[in-house]
C-alpha cells in the first residue's frame, strides 16, 4: 500500500517536472542543432556560440546585463540590510505599515512597475539609460534583500548582542563582530537573489532602458521578432546556465556557512 | 567591607507598569549574593539594569562608589553570565573567552595568558577549538562563565545560570561555582528561584516578590528568622498559625509528635495540642505527617509535621495523636 503511494506521489513529481523542464531541455537541445531550421536533428556543432560570441552587440547586451547585476545587487544588498536592520532593532509608530510597504514590490504586477517608473523618470526628465535601469532595478530587489535578511535577524534574537555589550563591545564593534557574521548568510542569500532577479528581468527593463542600456533579455526579445533563430537558443541556454550556478550557489553558499555557524534550527532551504 | 553595588531607589517602569517599585540594596566586595523570588518578580530586570542593559526610570546605581547609571553596558566593569549562555556561535571556544579582551584591545600575548588561565580553571583547555554546538550544557555554561570572569569584572552578574541544566549537574555546579566564587574572591551576584540552592550557595540572600524586597540576610537567617508569611512559606516549608492578627510560622521538623497515651513531663515553653493523624506521606528520608487539630483556634486545620525513621514509630491515618512544639520556635511573621 505505502510502497504505491510512494510510487504514485513519485511519477507524479516527475511528471510535474518534465512539464516544467521540458521546454528548456528542447530549447537547449536545438541550440547545438547543426540545422538552421528548429524542427528537425541534423547533428551536432558549437557553432551558433561560436557566433554569439563573435557578435558584438550580444557581448555589449552581456555586459550591460552584468555591469547592471554587480551594481544593483550592491546597491540594494547595503541598503536592504541597513532597513531589515533599523526595522528589526527600533520602534517606531507605523513600523507595521512600512513592514508590509516592503512587501509590495514583489506583488505589484511588474508591468505596472516598469510603467510608473518610466512615469517617474519623465516627470523627473531623467534621460532613460543604464542610470534608470539600474535604479529600477535596485528598486525591486531591495525589497527581496530585505525580507531574506529580516527573516536571518528575527532568528537571532537580542541575546547575542546584548552579550557582545556586555563583554565590552561598543555599538560599531558589536555589528563588525556579532551581528554581522550572524546574519551574513541572509546578506549573502540577497545578494544572489538581488543578482539573479536583474539578469533575469525583461519587463521592467523594456519600459526603462534606454538606446545603451540594452540587457541580454531585451536583445534576446528583439532577436526574436526578427523569427527563432539558433543563436537565440544558444545565448539563451548560456542565460540559462549562468542562472542555474547562482542559483545552486544560492542554496548551497548559505547552508555552508550556516553549518559553520552551528545553526540547528534553519533547515536546508531555499531563502522563500 | 566595601560596598560594591549600591542600588538606590532604583525603579523601573515598563509602559508605564510600574515593576519594580522604589528598590535600595548594598552588596558588599567578596560577597555571594543572591536575588531569590519566584520567576516575574522582577529579578533578570533588576540584574539588567546593573549590567546597563535596561535604565532604571528613577534612581541611581553605583558600581564601587561612583555612579554607572548613566554608562552604556561596554563602559560598566560588570560581565554577565546569561541564563541561555549566549555564546558566540561563529567562535570557537578560545575565541569566545578572548573576545571581551580583543574588544578592550588588550595585547595579544596579554590575551593568550589570560585564556590560558581561565581555560585551566574551567577545565576547558582541552575544548578550545570546539564550536559552542559541540559542547555539552555544562561545558556551555563553563565557557560562558569563563568568557566573562577572564575580563576581571568588579562583579559577576549570574541569571539563573544552572537553570537549564539537570538536576545531578546543577547540584555538582553549584558547589563548583561557589569554590570558584572563594578562589577568586569575586563579588557573584547571583539569581534563582531555586530556594535550595540559593540556601546551599549564598552568603546572603535577598528574597523579592512582585519587585519588592522582602527581606534580606544569610541563609541561616532567612530559614529561620522569617520576617513575612510570603518569605516563611516561599523558603522550605512551614504551617503558618494565625491567631487573630498575629501570624506564626513553625517549621514542620521543629513538631514532635507523641503517643497520647504514654505521660509527657511538660516544661512552661511546650506547647502540646491533640489532634487525628489525617495522611502520612512516605519521602525517602522522612514521613510527612499531617494532623487535624482538634482546637480551631489556629485558622489552620492541617498541621505538617516531620517524623524521621529513626524516630520510635510510624503514625497510620486516623490515630489519635499529640503535637507538640517548644514556644519559641514559631516564629511571628507579618501576613
Ligand atoms: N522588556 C520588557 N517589556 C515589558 N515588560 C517586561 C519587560 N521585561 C520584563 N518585563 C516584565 O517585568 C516583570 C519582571 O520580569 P523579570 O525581571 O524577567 O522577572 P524574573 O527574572 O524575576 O522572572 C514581568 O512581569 C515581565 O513581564
Ligand atoms: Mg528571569
Amino acid at each position: 500500500m505505502k510502497s504505491l503511494r510512494h510510487r504514485l506521489l513519485f511519477a507524479y513529481a516527475m511528471v510535474v517536472l518534465a512539464f516544467l523542464y521540458i521546454p528548456i531541455v528542447v530549447l537547449v537541445l536545438y541550440s547545438f542543432n547543426a540545422s538552421r531550421i528548429n524542427a528537425q536533428w541534423s547533428g551536432f556543432t558549437l557553432d551558433w556560440y561560436i557566433s554569439v560570441f563573435q557578435n558584438r552587440y550580444v557581448l555589449e547586451a552581456l555586459y550591460n546585463s552584468l555591469t547592471i547585476g554587480l551594481i544593483a545587487m550592491v546597491v540594494s544588498t547595503i541598503l536592504g540590510t541597513m532597513t531589515a536592520l533599523a526595522l528589526h532593532r527600533y520602534k517606531f509608530r507605523w513600523k507595521g505599515a512600512i513592514h508590509s510597504l516592503v512587501y509590495l514590490p514583489i506583488l505589484i504586477p511588474e508591468i505596472v512597475m516598469g510603467l510608473s517608473l518610466l512615469v517617474l523618470f519623465s516627470q523627473l526628465a531623467i534621460p532613460l539609460g543604464k542610470l534608470t535601469v539600474i535604479i529600477a532595478h535596485i528598486s525591486f530587489c531591495i525589497s527581496f534583500v530585505i525580507i531574506i535578511v529580516l527573516a536571518r535577524l528575527e532568528g537571532l534574537g537580542r541575546e547575542m548582542e546584548e552579550a557582545a555589550q556586555d563583554l565590552g563591545a561598543t555599538p560599531w564593534q558589536t555589528f563588525r563582530y556579532v551581528t554581522f557574521p550572524m546574519i551574513s548568510p541572509g546578506v549573502m542569500a540577497g545578494a544572489l537573489m538581488a543578482f539573479t532577479l536583474s539578469i533575469d528581468d525583461f519587463v521592467i527593463s523594456f519600459f526603462v532602458a534606454g538606446p545603451n542600456s540594452t540587457t541580454l533579455p531585451l536583445y534576446i526579445y528583439g532577436m526574436v521578432k526578427r523569427g527563432v533563430s539558433p543563436e537565440i537558443n544558444a545565448l539563451s541556454t548560456i542565460l540559462i546556465l549562468f542562472i542555474f550556478l547562482v542559483t545552486v550557489a544560492l542554496v548551497i553558499l548559505p547552508e555552508r556557512f550556516r553549518n559553520r555557524m552551528g545553526d540547528k534550527k534553519t533547515q536546508r532551504q531555499m531563502p522563500f | 567591607m566595601k560596598a560594591m553595588i549600591e542600588l538606590q531607589n532604583v525603579e523601573k517602569e515598563f509602559n508605564g507598569q510600574l515593576v519594580i517599585p522604589p528598590f535600595s540594596l548594598t552588596i558588599n566586595e567578596g560577597e555571594f549574593f543572591t536575588l531569590l523570588g519566584p520567576s516575574g518578580c522582577g529579578k533578570t530586570t533588576l540584574m539588567r539594569m546593573i549590567a546597563g542593559l535596561e535604565i532604571p526610570t528613577r534612581g541611581e546605581i553605583l558600581l564601587a562608589g561612583s555612579p554607572v547609571s548613566k554608562l552604556p553596558p561596554y563602559k560598566r566593569d560588570v560581565n554577565m553570565v546569561f541564563q541561555q549562555y549566549a555564546l558566540f556561535p561563529h567562535m570557537n571556544v578560545e575565541e569566545n573567552i578572548c573576545f571581551g579582551l580583543k574588544m578592550k584591545k588588550v595585547p595579544l600575548h596579554e590575551q593568550q595568558k589570560r585564556a590560558e588561565e581561565v581555560m585551566a580553571l574551567t577545565e576547558l583547555t582541552e575544548y578550545r577549538y570546539r564550536q559552542p554546538k559541540e559542547l555539552s550544557g555544562g561545558q556551555q555554561q563553563r565557557v560562558a562563565i569563563a568568557r566573562a570572569i577572564v575580563n576581571n569584572p568588579k562583579v559577576l552578574l549570574l541569571d539563573e545560570p544552572l537553570g537549564a541544566l539537570d538536576y545531578q549537574l546543577r547540584k555538582h555546579l553549584q558547589l563548583e561555582l561557589k569554590k570558584l566564587q572563594k578562589d577568586l574572591g569575586l563579588t557573584f551576584l547571583y539569581v534563582t528561584h531555586d530556594q535550595e540552592e540559593a540556601i546551599t550557595m549564598s552568603d546572603r540572600i535577598a528574597v523579592m516578590n512582585k519587585g519588592h524586597l522582602e527581606q534580606m540576610g544569610t541563609a541561616h537567617e532567612i530559614y529561620h528568622e522569617p520576617k513575612t508569611r510570603f518569605v516563611a512559606t516561599f523558603i522550605g516549608e512551614n504551617n503558618i498559625l494565625c491567631q487573630g492578627d498575629y501570624c506564626y510560622a513553625l517549621r514542620p521538623e521543629k513538631v514532635n509528635l507523641h503517643d497520647p497515651a504514654i505521660a509527657l513531663e511538660k516544661t512552661s515553653t511546650y506547647r502540646l495540642y491533640a489532634g487525628v493523624v489525617e495522611n502520612v506521606v512516605f519521602q525517602g528520608t522522612i514521613d510527612k505527617v499531617f494532623v487535624r487539630l482538634r482546637e480551631k483556634d489556629f485558622d489552620l486545620p492541617v498541621l505538617m509535621a516531620y517524623q524521621y525513621f529513626d524516630d520510635k514509630r510510624r503514625w497510620r491515618p486516623g490515630e489519635e495523636i499529640l503535637v507538640g512544639w517548644e514556644g519559641p520556635d514559631a516564629v511571628k511573621v507579618e501576613s
